[in-house]
């Protein structure tokens, strides 16, 4: 079954599958969960904040990205940023935008749906009485928020928020749909050039399986850790 | 915007001569919800073994629930696209991986195995999250009445934990309709490559991406309300869950109501 599995071909193209591919991964993990973080707080509050116009602005922006499959969003994202571009830039021509970008914007705007439901829960988790208090000791609603309200939504959120961003981790080898040279999509280039599909394919498998596993195992633990102090 | 709108293309002839490019949105849907169906099927069956696996007391059975939920949770559902496609007849023996690669409609059979045991990973998380949350007391009256162990999860846990499971159940099947659509990369013609596909022959990209939106939604719309109506018919008497959300049409008519009493 093994007998001519070639190892060699997985170390000959370590370095081009972590340089360049899981740079990107892990990038574009980071960067559209830190965004999607700030942008999925704001819906959450925009859905709490009681004002009709911005309640169904929010329901309707969280409802419609999880009604569609994140493929499709990737393709919808890549051939409509141009065009934003160009409306916001005031530019003659669609401008041009990067694979990076284009699939940051994507996983940003989509993953923020998935964050702000969390942060609505996490925001609702919050004992009426500290709102309550912290307008009664004077403060406005941004202070509320941004001082009250929010650290703690956000500190009992965090496990949650963060086996979110692992599943975001998986769904970026989703980028492969865009010939993109992800982790998965260095490894697919590679199995194609050398025709060494069964090597490499495992190997990407095992490597997502590992940081997963890995990820969330120090999650759960994160987790047992922080009920204790509650 | 110096994009050229025409909403006309759907009536318009493909290139296969045979269908309008709406026709194709059409048969593509019908692909994504075959797809979906079957794969749920496996997603519920396996789903509901290895859930029940996970919440019995023998050890063995519990080690391996939690390995197999491990294993196909913590793997893009498309890497193990790929691994069934690409991967699986090269390392069977040669007959066997042979008629893997000959067989029709290939990238049909992968997607439902593939979708299928990757969802069933995640419905066993729902099912045992479901068992566990009946009260302790169930099992331990089930077994004190003299019924076997798989009498009691028969008679006594399941059907209490199906009902409970539902709304969870719910969007785990809306992700498979949704998750079909990962599929185009090994080669089935589902809703979002027949749109891509209408984007690449007519270049009218945000036509065809609005059409497969629009129908996603729909598809989306009815799962749920068939679901909520189907959670108020087999709803436990007295439990919380149960009591789902009114709908616009309800709230509308309350309101009605109110109005009408202040008169």
């Amino acid at each position: 079954m093994f007998s001519n599995f070639d190892f060699d071909v997985i170390i000959r193209s370590l370095p081009y599958l972590f340089i360049d591919g899981m740079t990107f991964t892990v990038t574009l993990t980071a960067m559209a969960a830190g965004l999607g973080l700030i942008w999925g707080t704001l819906l959450a509050l925009m859905r709490l904040s009681g004002f009709p116009p911005l309640v169904i602005f929010a329901t309707g922006y969280v409802n419609l990205m999880r009604s569609v499959p994140l493929v499709l969003m990737i393709f919808w994202f890549y051939f409509l940023v141009p065009y934003i571009g160009q409306w916001i830039t005031g530019s003659a021509a669609p401008i041009r935008v990067g694979a990076f970008m284009s699939s940051l914007i994507t996983f940003a705007l989509f993953e923020a749906a998935f964050f702000s439901e969390i942060m609505r829960a996490g925001i609702q988790s919050i004992a009426r009485g500290q709102m309550a208090a912290a307008q009664a000791l004077g403060m406005n609603y941004r202070t509320t928020m941004s001082y009250i309200i929010l650290p703690q939504a956000f500190r009992n959120m965090v496990p949650v928020l963060l086996t979110q961003t692992i599943i975001l981790f998986q769904d970026t080898s989703l980028v492969y749909v865009l010939s993109i040279t992800d982790f998965l999509g260095a490894a697919s280039k590679i199995a194609q050039r050398d025709g060494r599909l069964v090597e490499m394919y495992l190997f990407a498998a095992a490597v997502y399986f590992i940081i997963s596993l890995a990820a969330s195992t120090a999650v759960r633990r994160l987790n047992r850790r922080i009920a204790i102090i509650r | 915007m110096n994009y050229h709108w025409n909403w006309g293309i759907f009536w318009q002839i493909s290139p296969d001569g045979a269908h309008t490019y709406f026709q194709l949105l059409l048969l593509g849907t019908w692909w994504t919800l075959t797809t979906a169906f079957f794969a749920w099927i496996i997603a519920l069956t396996l789903g509901s073994l290895v859930g029940v696996a996970r919440t019995t007391p023998n050890r063995w059975l519990l080690r391996f629930g939690n390995a197999y939920v491990e294993l196909f949770r913590n793997i893009p559902l498309l890497v193990q696209m790929f691994l069934w496609y690409f991967v699986l007849p090269e390392v069977v023996p040669r007959d066997i991986g042979v008629w893997l690669k000959q067989l029709p409609d290939a990238s049909f059979y992968t997607a439902v195995v593939a979708l299928g045991l990757y969802t069933s990973a995640r419905v066993a998380e729902q099912v045992r999250a479901g068992i566990n949350s009946l009260a302790r007391g169930q099992r331990a009256a089930g077994l004190a009445l003299g019924l076997t162990l798989p009498q009691t999860y028969r008679y006594v846990l399941l059907p209490m934990a199906y009902r409970i499971m539902l709304p969870p159940l719910t969007s785990e099947f809306i992700n498979v309709i949704k998750n079909s659509s990962v599929a185009l990369t090994i080669g089935l013609m589902e809703l979002t490559a027949r749109a891509r596909e209408m984007q690449e022959f007519t270049f009218q990209v945000f036509e065809a991406f609005t059409a497969a939106t629009i129908i996603y939604i729909i598809i989306n719309i009815v799962v749920t309300e068939g679901m909520r109506r189907l959670e108020r018919a087999v709803a436990i008497p007295g439990y919380l869950a149960a009591r789902t959300k009114p709908s616009w049409r309800q709230r509308w008519k309350a309101r009605q109501r109110w109005r009408l009493r202040r008169v």
